[in-house]
């Protein structure tokens, strides 16, 4: 069932939501938010478009497979646990850059790990709905 | 230096993190397997030299300190563990370059199989309950896939059964975990070995543990919480259900040694009586059930029960030798019963059949299989030299250092009708004519395969049966770990003082 409405209406919401969710990214460390609820929110905003527009459509916007999203959110994930070794800390300790930076604020390991997390929901949030929706056709 | 305890939980991760950005390049997954099984293998030797030269090494993740943050601990026992772990995972990976088909291998089986160690090895060397609870999880999801890839009717049927029984069991584990929580104020192993003896609420606490037992119990398969085992593990391939064999089981075990040695030793009388009743069950049933079934893997399946109940005796009779006997067992069994697994694969492969009716004559044109056969199945019934009478020789001392005559009965009769099940699929599988009247009947499948897949498929059953037969011939350095490994479990202060960092 195709509706101009919601076709038209999630191609402006996804930009939106996709902004809404690197907000609540950054947001994440100290306040509610983090990369868990930034990639649900990012996958929703997919979600969103490929319910108006088809499932085809979403997967060419994505461009990357969601599998990848996966792989590569995981190895962010693992590659911010290094740099505590070679500090000298214990393993995963949080390292954290003096300066601020704008629009992001504090820089470190955590931030790192939450961009993993945010990519690691949003690969496998997508692969399910996008598989489950593949079924349906 | 003690940043090496977490690599065994990283490098299966790396490589499974690997294997999935290159996803759709299949036939490089096999071999990132292989140097991740190898890699895993010389990690945890380090890991297990390194815990006996410096007792224990515990790590504070994040560096939070000992009883708020995530703590990841070797002892002997762990890093025992750890190693066996390794020898398995490699085994597995070079067998399952052997045998696994590209069908499932395209489904992400390697990845699978990473993240399944990973999970394994979380369980070991946690020292947390509640991350013992995550890493259980991590290792079941991941074995759930596993069980079920391919999607056969038998696989699927296997499938259900073992995921209902262990979400059920998770369920009560995790009511447990809440309740011990709200008791004593602490997850954290060696806090709560500390904090245990001063609580007050005896009643509440066997309450607990018995939670805990039951949910250990149902992933260890005692009696009478096994019946999920002989109905899933005879459906996956033969790899699959190898390395299930070996290790899932073993990490009930592990929890159920770590909680009522460490932790729920407030009153033995009561918990380890239901242990050593269990036990008996647990031997008794398995071994029966074995004697009744027609299946190759069915009665290995219905084996890994009855021998479950001997290390699970060994932690009821809680005697320091009793706990070594325990801990050399575990050794001795992972290896062993994997090993047989991989046997019946092979049969499988050259006969075209699990039931021992439509096999036979193995031994007239494949004397070597006969022989790799007979080393892991004797010394599985326990038969001098090899492992498994050392490992029985030790629980039965112990049992009879403490009188215990009934279960020290039981445990000589099922090591006898150990021998008789062995017997029957020694004179089924390789001693009698093949059903067809032609000995030298072999199965397409074993035809078509390649020297180097074949060599792929021998190669860990000869790996495995020469750590059976150094084991058996060189038990003293095994028994010496173990035996230290129970006398850290015992004195849980040097654990405590490891872990929370008092001197």
């Amino acid at each position: 069932m195709f509706s101009v409405i919601l076709s038209t209406a999630s191609k402006y919401l996804l930009p939106l939501l996709l902004i809404f969710s690197f907000f609540l990214l950054l947001r994440g460390h100290n306040e509610p938010g983090g990369g868990f609820v930034g990639g649900l929110v990012a996958a929703a905003a997919y979600a969103l478009y490929f319910i108006g527009n088809g499932v085809g459509e979403a997967e060419k916007l994505l461009k990357v497979e969601p599998i990848k999203l996966i792989a590569v959110g995981l190895l962010i994930a693992l590659l911010s646990t290094i740099p505590s070794l070679f500090v000298g800390k214990d393993f995963m300790t949080g390292i954290w850059l003096k300066n601020n930076f704008p629009v992001v604020g504090k820089v470190g390991t955590p931030l790192l790990f939450d961009v993993g997390v945010y990519l690691l929901v949003l690969g496998i949030s997508l692969k399910i709905i996008f598989s489950l929706a593949e079924e349906d056709k | 230096m003690e940043q090496i305890i977490i690599l065994p939980i990283i490098i299966p991760l790396f490589f499974a993190v690997v294997m999935l950005l290159f996803w759709n390049k299949v036939h490089l997954h096999k071999y990132l397997n292989l140097i991740s099984g190898l890699t895993s293998l010389i990690v945890s030797v380090i890991i297990l030299s390194f815990t006996i030269s410096y007792k224990i090494i515990s790590l504070q993740v994040g560096g939070w300190v000992a009883p708020f943050g995530i703590t990841v601990v070797s002892d002997l026992l762990s890093s025992v563990m750890v190693v066996i772990t390794a020898i398995i995972g490699f085994s597995t990976a070079l067998y399952s370059i052997g045998t696994i088909d590209n069908q499932r291998e395209k489904y992400l089986y390697y990845p699978l199989l990473q993240f399944l160690l990973m999970g394994i090895n979380g369980a070991f060397l946690t020292g947390d309950v509640f991350n013992l609870y995550v890493w259980f999880e991590v290792m079941l999801i991941s074995s759930f896939v596993l069980l079920a890839l391919g999607g056969r009717r038998g696989q699927l049927e296997g499938a259900i059964k073992y995921v209902t029984l262990n979400l059920l069991s998770s369920a009560i584990f995790l009511a447990a975990v809440g309740i011990l929580y709200g008791i004593a104020g602490t997850l954290n192993i060696a806090d709560l070995a500390r904090k245990i003896p001063l609580i007050d609420q005896k009643e509440l606490l066997s309450v607990v543990s018995i939670l805990f037992m039951v949910a250990f119990g149902i992933k260890a398969a005692v009696f009478p919480l096994f019946f999920w085992l002989p109905a899933s593990y005879h459906t996956p391939p033969v790899a699959v259900s190898a390395i299930f064999s070996g290790l899932l089981t073993k990490v009930g075990v592990y929890a159920l040694i770590r909680f009522f040695t460490m932790i729920f030793t407030h009153d033995i009388g009561f918990t380890h009586t239901i242990l050593l009743v269990s036990s008996a069950l647990t031997m008794l049933t398995g071994v029966l059930g074995a004697a009744a079934q027609n299946d190759f893997r069915k009665i290995l399946s219905f084996h890994i029960i009855s021998q479950i109940g001997y290390m699970i005796l060994g932690l009821a009779l809680f005697s320091p030798l009793a706990i070594a006997g325990a801990i050399f067992y575990i050794i001795h069994h992972i290896i062993v019963k994997t090993n047989l697994f991989f046997v019946s694969g092979v049969v499988k492969r050259l006969k075209g059949s699990y039931l021992l009716n439509e096999v036979g004559g193995v031994y007239k044109y494949y004397p070597m299989l006969g022989l790799l056969f007979l080393i892991p199945a004797l010394s599985l019934a326990g038969i001098p030299p090899l492992s498994g009478f050392w490992a029985k020789f030790v629980v039965i001392k112990a049992g009879l250092d403490l009188n215990q005559y009934l279960v020290v009965a039981v445990a000589l009769i099922v090591g006898l009708l150990t021998l008789f099940s062995m017997t029957k699929i020694w004179n089924e599988v390789f001693w009698k004519d093949d059903p067809s009247g032609d000995n030298k009947n072999v199965n397409e499948m074993y035809e078509s395969l390649t020297t180097t897949k074949k060599f792929m498929m021998y190669s860990p059953i000869v790996f495995l049966a020469l750590i059976t037969i150094i084991i058996g011939f060189y038990a003293e350095p095994f028994f010496t770990i173990a035996n230290d490994a129970a006398t850290q479990l015992l004195d849980s202060s040097l654990y405590i003082n490891s872990v929370l960092g008092l001197k």
